[in-house]
């Protein structure tokens, strides 16, 4: 019987990425490479005006000064950006007045993705932007959103009709300097979302952006930018898949979230972008910044993700704690399997007084995966009685995986808390052994006892997407017991 | 028959742990097995139940008619084969309940039934949490994490009137349990008892076999079933020990 393993992970290996297919739709595309000229281009595309174009510009210089990053724990990727192409757009859209315009191709491909955009079908409760590979194809529920003041729309969209907010907010977060792929995506970045929720506003459904990756040698940029005014309260979802292909796509976002005093903001990902094969072809860098500021007294922002696809991710949700009693929150599971690497974790500074953090991090490693939680607590001279809370914990599956801790605390107020707890732990053969006894088989056992371990993470997902999301958690997993 | 054992032999790691055992076990039948330390009670169970590790040797096994050894463990159970487990693990954030329902569903569908409704599944809940008054508390908690020794013990029993098998091995389920909760867990078994299914009841102590009366008794030493009686043979163990059974190691007469 001690084969019954191997053959479950062959099984495993072979196991299909369930949303590889390609849409076939006419596409605009952006000559490939990356010179001032395609920034002209995009920005000229866009119709956007001069200070956005300086903006990008200067996105552009610095990312032209920028050196890679080094101090990662595998080997990073010589990434040709000359090879990518910055621009692709279905070619019918002229700009939708209403999702009946929208090509039925790219309707269906939605569909396809288990994101309904047609009006009869939409999600109960749930507002979805959804983003073609440079482009947001569709938003759903505008009107309901508008009689709250809430505007959600793409950030093209939002720079034509909202432009004194985008131009006050974007870059405050994540200046166009930041590292090279926040300094790229300045430069380059194509579509997003956009949202503003006015003061004291709670948002009476969950907000969602889904992207997806269509065309071959392009990459994806998309940038997001969420405002939660005063007293606010907004809860957003992202999702995203691509197509299979032998070649590795780039996948450089970044997304700002502005709290301000007593508003609250929950961020939620999805992360489902194609892994590559099995012997590590083909898949998508996730090389993505996401930053927030609880800029006022008492804001919140929390960050949850699940992250289970993309060949290499490398990302770290962080939260700037400048409010006095302002909180920030940091909960996620991470899956590797196959040759996946994924490098994540957070950062919170710490510069209010009586500011809290909270970081749960769950990384499963199963085959070659290999899985790096990275996080740094910071706490300022200022920052009396600073609170943080980490727990980092590392499941294995299998023992060619691998998983790594890489805490670190910076702390110059003698006042502040913090506290690490950290476990590793092995799936045992004991544990999967007792329920096969019980009647359940192997790959059914180890979804429920991956599920179980994250739940801490799951359970903060909105209600809609839980499900989903425990799911995805099952079938990533499927067959990867060694 | 519910189960005949013939010959069986299991080696762990080279090494050789069961080596010829022999028993019949009819349904509506309660059998008890005992024996010292190491002698081999607990890889009998494994080896029952599918435990990996455990290579069998040689012998055969016949469960309800089928070939058991070629089962797979969840299989096995699904067939009606219950271990009531001597160190039950826990496996954290996975609830009591949907753990159950889960193996319970499992189970229906192998047998081509569709899963059970939530309210009919929680009526069962309910009913069974009574009959072996578990507390309702600790159904809906992580599985068996946190619990005491006693309250995973009762947590077996629960399962096994949930599951509702033809044949239950309990591995030493009394061993840490105070008398009170000894006596609970055993009223459990007796209401569960039936003329369609059947125990197999391990032990070291007589003090169980006087609450679980047992229609026979067997001693396990060193791998092999070297004694076998009715329930008297219990109190004699409990006199005499281990040691009398030990001296003349009897051949395969049994
Ligand atoms: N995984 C294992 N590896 C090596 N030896 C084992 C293993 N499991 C059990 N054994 C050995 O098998 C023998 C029988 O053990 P066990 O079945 O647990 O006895 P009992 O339940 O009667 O106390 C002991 O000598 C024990 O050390
Ligand atoms: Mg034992």
């Amino acid at each position: 019987m001690a084969n019954k393993s191997d053959d479950i992970l062959e099984e495993y290996s072979s196991k299909e990425y369930e949303f590889g297919f390609v849409t076939d739709i006419e596409m605009e595309i952006a000559p490939k490479g990356l010179s001032e000229e395609t920034i002209h281009y995009i920005s000229a595309k866009k119709q956007e005006p001069q200070w956005l174009l300086d903006w990008r510009l200067k996105g552009y210089h610095s990312f032209l000064k920028a050196e890679d990053p080094h101090w990662q724990n595998f080997e990073l990727p010589k990434v040709d950006f000359q090879g990518i192409s910055y621009y692709a757009a279905p070619k019918s859209r002229a700009k939708y007045k209403s999702i009946d315009e929208v090509d039925p191709e790219l309707i269906a491909t939605f569909e396809k993705l288990g994101i309904p955009l047609s009006e009869q079908k939409v999600l109960a409760g749930v507002a979805v932007d959804a983003v073609f590979d440079s482009v947001s194809v569709a938003t759903t529920f505008k009107e309901t959103l508008k009689e709250h003041g809430i505007i959600f729309c793409s950030v093209s969209e939002a720079v034509q009709e909202h432009p004194e907010l985008v131009q006050k907010y974007l870059g405050s977060v994540v200046p166009h300097s930041d590292n090279i792929y926040a300094s790229l995506n300045s430069a380059v970045f194509s579509d997003g979302s956009f949202v503003y929720i006015p003061k004291g506003v709670r948002c009476p459904m969950e907000l969602s952006t889904y992207f997806r990756i269509n065309t071959e040698n392009t990459g994806q940029f998309e940038r997001t930018l969420i405002i939660a005014d005063e007293g606010s309260y907004v809860s957003y979802l992202e999702g995203c898949t691509a197509p299979k292909r032998d070649e590795n796509q780039l996948h450089a976002a970044v997304v700002e979230l502005i709290a301000l005093e007593n508003a609250e903001i929950k961020y939620s990902t999805v992360q489902n972008w194609y892994p590559g094969d099995k012997e590590g072809n083909g898949g998508i860098y996730n090389f993505v910044t996401k930053r927030g500021v609880c800029r006022g007294a008492n804001a919140k922002i929390s960050w949850t993700q699940v992250e289970t696809g993309s060949a290499i991710t490398w990302k770290y949700p962080s939260v700037i704690l400048q409010g006095d009693h302002s909180t920030g929150e940091f909960y996620s599971v991470a899956v590797t399997k196959g040759k996946q690497i994924a490098d994540t974790g957070t950062k919170m500074f710490h510069i209010g007084k009586n500011t809290k953090s909270r970081i749960i991090s769950k990384g499963i490693s199963a085959g070659e995966g290999q899985n790096s939680y990275r996080g740094l607590v910071q706490v300022g001279s200022k920052a009396e009685n600073a609170r943080n809370f980490t727990q980092c914990d590392s499941l294995l599956i299998g023992n060619r995986c691998g998983a790594h801790t890489f805490p670190y605390i910076e702390s110059k107020n003698n006042t502040a808390t913090i506290e690490h707890e950290a476990t590793t732990s092995k799936i045992g053969e004991d544990q999967i052994f007792y329920l096969n006894q019980r009647g359940i088989d192997t790959e059914k056992a180890v979804a429920l006892i991956v599920n179980g371990y994250a739940k801490e993470v799951l359970n903060q997902l909105p209600m809609e997407f839980a499900v989903e999301a425990q799911k995805l958690l099952s079938i990533s997993l499927e067959g990867s017991v060694g | 028959m519910l189960l005949s054992i013939k010959n069986l032999q299991a080696a762990v790691e080279d090494k050789q742990i069961l080596k010829g055992i022999n028993l019949q076990v009819n349904a509506g039948e309660v059998h008890a097995i005992m024996g010292p330390n190491g002698s081999g009670k607990s890889s009998l169970a494994s080896v029952l139940a599918g435990r990996e590790n455990y290579e069998v040797t040689g012998g055969e096994v016949l469960f309800d008619g089928k070939d058991l050894l070629e089962l797979s463990p969840e299989d096995r159970a699904r067939e009606g084969l219950f271990l009531a487990f001597q160190y039950p693990v826990e496996i954290p954030g996975v609830s009591n309940i949907n753990f159950l329902r889960t193996a319970l569903n499992e189970i229906r569908a192998y047998h081509n039934q569709p899963p059970l409704e939530a309210k009919e599944f929680l009526k069962l809940t309910r009913e069974n949490q009574k009959l072996v008054e578990f507390d309702a508390k600790l159904t809906n908690r992580s599985l068996n994490e946190g619990f005491s020794g006693g309250e995973k013990k009762r947590n077996e029993i629960f399962q096994l009137a949930m599951l509702n098998p033809k044949l239950s091995i309990l591995d030493e389920t009394d061993s840490g349990l105070d008398i009170d909760a000894l006596r609970i867990v055993a009223n459990g078994v007796n209401k569960l008892r039936s003329e369609k299914n059947a125990f197999i009841v391990i032990t070291h102590y007589q003090r169980l076999l006087e609450y679980i009366v047992p229609d026979f008794v067997h001693v396990l030493y060193d791998g092999r079933i070297v004694k076998s009686g009715t329930k008297e043979l219990a109190l004699e163990l409990e006199e005499k020990g281990y040691d009398w059974i030990k001296e003349p190691v009897t051949s395969e007469s049994i």
